[in-house]
């Protein structure tokens, strides 16, 4: 596949609503309802992202497939909901991936905690993809019933794609957690440096209020039943035991991010702040 | 044939002069069935002098889908049945049971075990260790003593298979 890309400066993207060769980030206000979405959206974009940094550098070539593929999939499903989104705000899908600033990236933290580039063991790759595969398949089975009929659609497909990702991600916790000695010491690593992450996905604020009143999609923290029922079972088989949850709380999906996010979307959208309205 | 010959019929005729046209469109990940075989294309739809053509995608980030699209929309145009219009309809979700039983028998003359059905039940709960399907029988010589090697593989829809009797390794087309 060849990249032609617009020559600078003369050539805007036509498609665009602003002038990107001139306009390197947009200003998106979201309504509470639109956030709720860009949480997922931005979750499933961010979560890709950090799977895709193990393109070519997992352990087997199986495994390189596999986790490329499932970002594959998380790609496909933020593509959904940010042309949703930005249908209503009069932006495109790649606008809102590539020219949003930190701030307006609603993503959980857990998302975008560092990966495979910033030393962090595969452990960390697997137990996370685990810990949101289950989040996103108990969200998206809440999201089949959406006062939105476009969600509900999204979330009919999105939720059967999930079910592969939780099983896969399954197999390999047990896989890690119930294996030598060394893997689940690495493991039990892992889970102590990502868990006090997981509270954030059960929060509930404004945005969550405003998304159920409406019918849009559930609290979060109605989410907690369904992965504990998933979790739990799966940790258990691993020899896994679950830490206990403290005061933290981590703040990605209401804009607040870890150090670590600034890097990735340094990474994530140079290209199309380099070369504004870029094609393939 | 030109536009102007396929515009004289019916909408009716132009209609089914469109599924037939369909029919050999194929799936460009999947060469050996189209994209009716596959079961994508729900609607076909006469609009004045154009043609409106519903198509369900298969994966959320399926990169067929844009040139499954476009291929649909060039084929219908070549047949002179003019401008062809394809639109999405993501509801209900696409399963694999929609594959037809001549694409299934296509798939496995193309070496693809096919999809097992019941795909599209909802589990209740998710039950995630143990998802190797266990009815995947060998495309080459039909033995169902085979074993799985990779959960995926060349592309999102397919996982790597070994047939254990006849030792030849083969893809397996996943139910969802």
């Amino acid at each position: 596949m060849t990249t032609a890309f617009a020559p600078l400066p003369t050539t805007a993207s036509t498609s665009s609503s602003v002038s990107s060769a001139t306009t390197a980030s947009i200003v998106f206000a979201p309504t509470p309802l639109q956030a709720y979405l860009l949480r997922i959206s931005d979750t499933c974009l961010i979560h890709a992202q950090r799977l895709a940094e193990w393109s070519g550098h997992a352990p087997i070539l199986e495994e390189d497939i596999a986790l490329t593929n499932l970002a594959l999939d998380l790609v496909g499903q933020a593509r959904a909901l940010l042309t949703h989104v930005g249908r209503q705000a009069g932006f495109d899908e790649d606008q809102l991936a590539f020219l949003r600033d930190e701030r307006d990236f609603r993503n959980v933290t857990l998302a975008e905690l560092p990966g495979r580039r910033a030393g962090r063991d595969f452990a960390d790759a697997i137990v996370r993809n685990f810990l949101l595969a289950a989040w996103m398949n108990v969200l998206w089975a809440g999201l089949e019933a959406s006062s939105d009929a476009d969600i509900a659609a999204i979330a009919g497909k999105a939720v059967k794609e999930s079910r592969y990702h939780v099983a896969h991600a399954a197999d390999w916790v047990v896989r890690l957690g119930d294996g030598t000695g060394e893997s689940a010491r690495r493991t039990r690593q892992a889970v102590d440096r990502l868990w006090p992450y997981t509270a954030e996905l059960f929060e509930t604020d404004d945005v969550d209020t405003a998304a159920a009143e409406a019918g849009l999609g559930p609290l979060r923290v109605s989410l907690k039943p369904g992965w504990d029922a998933i979790v739990v079972p799966v940790f258990a088989e691993a020899g896994l035991s679950i830490p206990a949850t403290g005061a933290f709380r981590s703040t990605g999906s209401r804009g607040v991010h870890s150090e670590h996010m600034g890097y990735l979307l340094a990474e994530m959208q140079t290209l199309q702040r380099s070369f504004p309205g870029g094609q393939w | 044939m030109t536009a102007a010959s396929a515009h004289a019929g019916s909408a009716a005729d132009r209609v089914d002069a469109a599924w037939r046209v369909l029919h050999d469109v194929l799936d460009p990940e999947v060469p050996a069935i189209s994209v009716t075989d596959l079961g994508i294309v729900r609607d076909v739809i006469a609009h004045g002098d154009g043609l409106e053509v519903v198509v369900t995608p298969t994966y959320s980030g399926c990169p067929a889908t844009e040139v499954i699209e476009q291929a649909i929309s060039d084929a219908i145009a070549a047949a002179g049945l003019g401008p062809a219009r394809v639109t999405q309809r993501r509801a209900p979700a696409w399963t694999t049971d929609w594959i037809t039983p001549a694409g299934r028998e296509k798939l496995r003359a193309y070496g693809i075990a096919p999809p097992g059905s019941c795909a599209s039940a909802a589990t209740g709960n998710v039950s995630p260790i143990r998802l190797m399907a266990r009815d995947v029988d060998c495309p080459r010589c039909g033995s169902p003593r085979t074993e799985r090697l990779s959960a995926f593989g060349s592309t999102a829809c397919k996982s790597l298979y070994r047939c254990l009797a006849c030792r030849e390794p083969f893809e397996h087309f996943k139910p969802i």
